[in-house]
């Protein structure tokens, strides 16, 4: 399967569950061309609204749309989006309106637009709010999987998809289960978990790291919130270190999460990989090698953690 | 429902805001008390709704954009059967479900969470489309602060509205009311951040708007139905009302947005809004049982 972005993967099952069910509708703030919500609004023009710049009025809007039946899926850049915190916070999570916030364009992997296009604080953000669960899938066959749970799933539910294109890494008989993770490569020495865009790179890391003797088991965390606790605790009690990696701040996203939650129950020792830093411009793979995401930057991270 | 009866009905929320607001010993009774005319003409001049069935898809809804002015809506819930009467004085008490600004979830029959000001009107537009995508018959009230339309929320939500779900969906089945009392949180409006030319300011984006008295039945009736009449967009009603209306010691006065009556402050404004003398007073009560009831329920709180 080539490789795709989860933003492309989204457009397509939106489509085809569109096709199938009327209550979904988009809404978009001149992004519908980067969302990739532009081809459901081509074949469904009825159900897609352009609001225009204006995120706030497009949450709030999509919010109505939830109370009155539809399955909204409103969307923009991550960081846009929760630039509208206050909106989401009481127009969707408090109201309870069964939106499915969109956030594209995570993570420094977006490349020369720089920072201020970049998601990097949408997971800290969003995860403060009781009531809306994170999905960030890491390929094709499970974006398109998270987007039909999405529909079904009643509620506010944050989806974060790339821009850059991902490998596929879901094992062929992959299902999608809300709050579970999967196990992509079983380990002893160190647990990798990763999420979206970060997902193959851990793997690629898992591959290297074995040529040195490590033996790292991976995890594809789709799940940030909630977290899969059950196969955190199982792997953190198998190879007693952790290592989180994640194309997003180390401040509140998954490494957060799984730092607050190891500490409290199972304390382990633990390295966040991810940003310290405001992003910047420069090509995407250069970025990853140079935020350290890459498969080098990563297995370096990793020894240097067991050497400690 | 005639006029005067609509005006019956507003004073007995009146009196009811002062006796909630007394038990609970804060909330905003000025722009409750400038509010309350007109949600009382939308909620029982016309509303389409039943409060057995709170969630009846076809229902009309009311969405109190200017959430800290809950305990009017409160007051008209009850009053239409949502909830009793005696559960208004758990306002803003740990475990009820009148919460000090509107949450959806705890009390059926609020449409939205408001109160964080600027959000309403876009959620108004949603209910409204997704009302006319659905095929519903339902119309959506809105009603907007004067001080809340500073947020710039609501400009993006005015600018995208009387186009939204055109041609075949138009949101004509919204009425947004602005309750201007000309008065907000810290000073009057005009010393904060003055909106004038408000009329002139929602026709440049596009929106019809009328102009009325909002303690005046007949001019509050006259404007929804013109509104509901007004095909292919939304309308807007600028409503000119006294904030802390009814009450002479809280009208126009910044102090009583947020503050709640001492229990002998709101003895004596509830006898103002019913009209009596203070000489009269006394002989009154002994003719409204369901006034003096309430009477001697404050001056108790006064005793704790």
């Amino acid at each position: 399967m080539p490789a795709k972005a989860s933003r492309v993967a989204f457009g397509e099952a939106l489509i085809e569950l569109g096709a199938k069910d009327e209550r979904i509708v988009t809404l978009d703030a001149d992004l519908s061309k980067s969302t990739m919500t532009a081809g459901f609004a081509k074949t469904f023009p009825g159900r897609a609204f352009n609001l225009g710049i204006a995120e706030s009025n497009m949450i709030g809007i999509a919010a109505g749309l939830a109370l009155t039946g539809r399955v909204p899926f409103a969307c923009s850049f991550a960081c846009f989006l929760v630039g509208r915190f206050e909106t989401i916070r009481i127009s969707v999570a408090y109201t309870n309106a069964n939106v499915k916030i969109v956030g594209t364009h995570v993570g420094v992997a977006i490349g020369e637009d720089g920072y201020s296009q970049m998601g990097l604080e949408d997971i800290a953000c969003i995860r403060a709010l009781p009531n809306v669960p994170i999905v960030q899938p890491a390929d094709e066959v499970e974006t398109k999987q998270v987007v039909a749970y999405a529909v079904e799933h009643q509620g506010p539910l944050y989806l974060r998809l790339t821009r850059q294109n991902l490998e596929s890494v879901c094992p062929p008989d992959y299902q999608f289960r809300p709050g579970r993770w999967c196990l992509l490569r079983p380990g002893t020495d160190i647990t990798l978990i990763a999420s979206g865009g970060t997902v193959f790179n851990a793997l690629e890391a898992a591959r290297r790291l074995e040529v040195e003797g490590i033996s790292a088991e991976v995890i594809n965390a789709a799940s940030i919130k909630p977290l899969d606790e059950e196969m955190l605790g199982r792997s953190a009690a198998k190879t007693g270190r952790v290592v989180t990696v994640e194309d997003h701040s180390i401040a509140g996203g998954l490494g957060g999460a799984v730092a607050e939650w190891l500490s409290e129950e199972r304390p382990t020792p633990l390295k966040r990989i991810g940003t310290t830093a405001f992003g910047e411009s420069g090509d995407p793979r250069s970025l990853y090698a140079k935020f350290g995401f890459d498969p080098a930057g990563i297995a370096r991270t990793v020894a240097k953690f067991l050497a400690r | 429902m005639a006029d005067a009866r609509l005006d019956a009905i507003a004073r007995g929320c009146r009196v009811q805001i002062i006796r909630m607001l007394t038990h609970a010993g804060s909330g905003h009774p000025g722009g409750s008390l400038s509010v309350i005319d007109l949600l009382v003409a939308i909620a029982f001049g016309r509303l389409r709704h039943d409060p057995r069935r709170p969630d009846w898809p076809e229902r009309d809804r009311i969405v109190l954009s200017k959430g800290h002015a809950v305990p009017a809506l409160y007051c008209v819930m009850a009053k239409a059967g949502y909830f009793s009467e005696d559960a208004l004085i758990t306002l803003r008490k740990l475990g009820s479900p009148l919460q000090g600004h509107p949450d959806r979830v705890a009390l059926a029959g609020i449409e939205a969470a408001t109160g964080s000001l600027g959000q309403g009107l876009s959620v108004s537009l949603g209910l409204a489309l997704g009302a006319k995508l659905a095929g519903l018959p339902s119309r959506v009230y809105c009603i907007l602060g004067d001080g809340e339309i500073q947020e710039g929320q609501v400009w993006e939500a005015a600018m995208s509205a009387p186009k939204l779900g055109r041609p075949d969906h138009p949101v004509d089945n919204l009425t947004v009311v602005v309750d201007y009392n000309k008065i907000q949180l810290d000073d009057f409006v005009t010393k904060v951040l003055d909106l004038e030319p408000v009329v002139s300011k929602w026709q440049a984006f596009g929106w019809p708007v009328i102009e009325i008295d909002g303690h005046d039945m007949a001019q509050i009736g006259k404007a929804l139905d013109q509104a509901e009449a007004t095909k292919g967009t939304p309308t807007l009603v600028v409503a000119h009302t006294v904030k802390g209306k009814g009450v002479s010691f809280m009208e126009n006065n910044p102090e009583w947005h947020g503050k709640a009556p001492r229990p002998a402050e709101a003895v004596a404004a509830i006898r103002e809004i019913l009209g009596v003398t203070e000489a009269a007073w006394d002989g009154y009560l002994e003719t409204d049982k369901a006034a003096a009831a309430i009477v001697s329920e404050l001056r108790a709180l006064d005793k704790t």
